[in-house]
């Protein structure tokens, strides 16, 4: 006997925790479409941009907009620098040198975090509300809620940039056709340093919401491991099936962790990962790369 | 007047010169030099290979010439990059269309504008103050004329992927007259088009330079096009310029033909190349 009350709690959970999962795959994606560098060390920026906030609102006792406004400003400066330095340099190289300097560069983010604030596992400080959030009958733990919330706010308002603002516009006809934006004008390495920004700021908000839920330590860009598989899933370059995928993942983890148990929960999705694999190599969403001879 | 004397009497408004490019060991251009008189049509012609698209890639910014010059209204821009060139009044088409293919015909045009913008991220949010003056001026000149111009009005929002090859071309061709260009660059406007497609460009870049005074530079394998519309046109082979003068001029020289179509009977190869021209006309 199936219990439907249960089934829609968890499955509400998951759609939820799934928001956190779409919000940091739209930072994957928004650094791939634009300069279609693969970025492993999306966790680990994620990772900083929690760091940052625990430093300005536990460290500097900052009220918590600021700390979270800081920790923005900073994991995003942190972007510009990783673009100009590191990727900048290797344009026009093969695309597996880029991602071998991500590789790269999550172990040193992971170990600059070691250095300074140690390996140990932290809470950051309250901030979010605690009285239970009600959806109909079924109980919504309040992090989850209300870290589903930012991640649908500033889902929106990416979209929304992506749509209206010039830069959103540069970046989205640099990522349809690089040579063609360059002619009408856009300074495509300048919107190259644009994508890396507005993903790490981006991760930066992810990264505080994840560990306002679950505490933070020097691990937690494993975080970054779900992600690849959202955005493997949902096709490298498709904000959609960054979206869907996000919220499908999250659903499937939630799902598989309550019915089988916890330890099912990763072999469920990468489950989910081998059948999108097998069916569709470019994931749901993602588009099928054509070479033009 | 005839058209030799109306070229010196202004100053060129693009000129090239002596233009060498190399990749690696190969030659692509050697030496290339001509100039583009103000509200002229020139064409560049010559064999596959002959350096034409490498010449167009290295006027607009994509390759930096080994030597020589580019001179845009009298100022060197050999060394200022693409996206300013574009901001200079320098437009240009692609060989393979460029369009940004998950875009509307409509969005694609306004691109064009683009670098002219000066909408800053918070106008754009609140669509308030510049964004607004700016969005219902695009609108008003890309509509009014430019969609209107080139008769593409009844497919202004549909995706340009779907669109069949002609109408691509002319979409492109309106993403950069929405560029406000004063030299508009044409590599090959009508390759792969028939003959009703092609008479249709030709008139649409007839009026381009009527209507808004734009020279135009064009890289062009239809010979009948190439000789009806041009005023003077610059012939290439191995990336150098063999000929360059008039329609009329360039089909007398030998050179030509001989780049064109080997060693042969002259005669013969200059009348097959004067039958399209007087097919078109």
């Amino acid at each position: 006997m199936m219990d439907w009350a249960y089934l829609f709690e968890i499955a509400l959970t998951g759609i939820a925790g799934g928001g956190l999962y779409a919000l940091a795959a739209l930072a994957f994606v928004l650094v791939y479409k634009a300069t279609r560098v693969v970025n492993i060390a999306i966790g680990e920026m994620l990772m900083v941009g929690a760091y940052l906030f625990f430093a300005f609102a536990a460290g500097f006792s900052l009220p918590v907009w600021l700390a979270i406004l800081g920790a923005v400003l900073g994991t995003g400066l942190l972007g510009a620098v990783i673009e100009r330095t590191m990727i900048r340099p290797l344009l026009g190289e093969p695309p597996i040198s880029a991602f071998m300097v991500t590789v790269g560069l999550a172990s040193i983010l992971v170990g600059l975090v070691e250095i300074i604030w140690t390996a140990d596992q932290r809470r950051l400080p309250e901030f979010l509300p605690n009285a239970p959030v009600m959806i109909g009958d079924a109980f919504l733990a309040p992090k989850v809620a209300y870290g589903a919330l930012a991640a649908l706010v500033l889902i929106a308002l990416v979209l929304l940039l992506f749509r209206f603002w010039r830069g959103g516009i540069a970046l989205r006809a640099t990522a349809s056709d690089q040579g063609a934006a360059y002619m009408m004008g856009i300074n495509v390495p300048r919107v190259f340093s644009l994508a890396w920004v507005a993903s790490a700021m981006i991760a930066a908000v992810a990264g505080i919401v994840v560990g306002a839920i679950g505490g933070i330590s020097s691990t937690m860009g494993v975080f970054g491991l779900s992600v690849l598989v959202v955005v493997i899933v949902g096709g490298l370059d498709s904000v959609l099936g960054a979206l869907v995928g996000g919220l499908f993942i999250g659903l499937v983890e939630a799902l598989a962790g309550a019915y089988l148990g916890g330890e099912y929960k990763l072999l469920a999705t990468f489950l989910v990962l081998v059948a999108v694999l097998m069916i569709r190599p470019y994931g749901l969403f993602g588009t099928h790369e054509i070479e033009r001879l | 007047m005839s058209a030799a004397d109306e070229r010196l009497a202004v100053p060129p408004v693009l000129q090239v010169q002596a233009l060498t490019l190399a990749f690696g060991g190969v030659k692509a251009l050697t030496g290339v030099g001509f100039d583009v008189a103000p509200g002229s049509i020139t064409a560049v012609i010559g064999p596959n290979g002959a350096g034409k698209t490498s010449l167009f890639n290295t006027i607009s910014g994509f390759y930096r010439p080994a030597a020589g010059r580019v001179l845009f209204e009298g100022q060197d821009i050999t060394a200022v990059p693409a996206p300013r060139r574009a901001r200079l009044g320098l437009a240009r088409s692609f060989q393979n269309i460029a369009l940004f293919r998950g875009m509307t015909v409509l969005d694609n045009i306004k691109l064009g504008r683009h670098a002219h913008l000066k909408t800053n991220v918070f106008d754009a949010l609140l669509y308030a103050g510049r964004a607004r003056r700016e969005e219902a001026e695009l609108r008003r000149d890309v509509e009014e004329r430019i969609i209107d111009f080139l008769e593409i009005d009844h497919i202004r929002h549909a995706s340009v992927a779907a669109l069949p090859y002609g109408l691509q071309k002319r979409v492109e061709m309106a993403r950069a007259l929405a560029m406000q260009p004063r030299v508009l660059m044409l590599d090959e406007p009508v390759a792969g088009m028939n003959r009703e497609e092609t008479e249709d460009m030709a008139r649409f870049i007839l009026d381009v330079r009527r209507e808004w005074g734009v020279t135009v530079l064009m890289v062009e394998h239809d010979m009948g096009m190439v000789m009806d519309l041009s005023d003077h046109v610059v012939v290439l082979n191995f990336g150098q310029v063999i000929a360059q003068g008039t329609p009329a001029q360039v089909q007398a020289d030998p050179e030509v033909v001989r780049a064109y179509l080997g060693a042969g009977d002259v005669a013969e190869l200059r009348r097959r190349l004067r039958a399209p021209a007087a097919a078109a006309a």
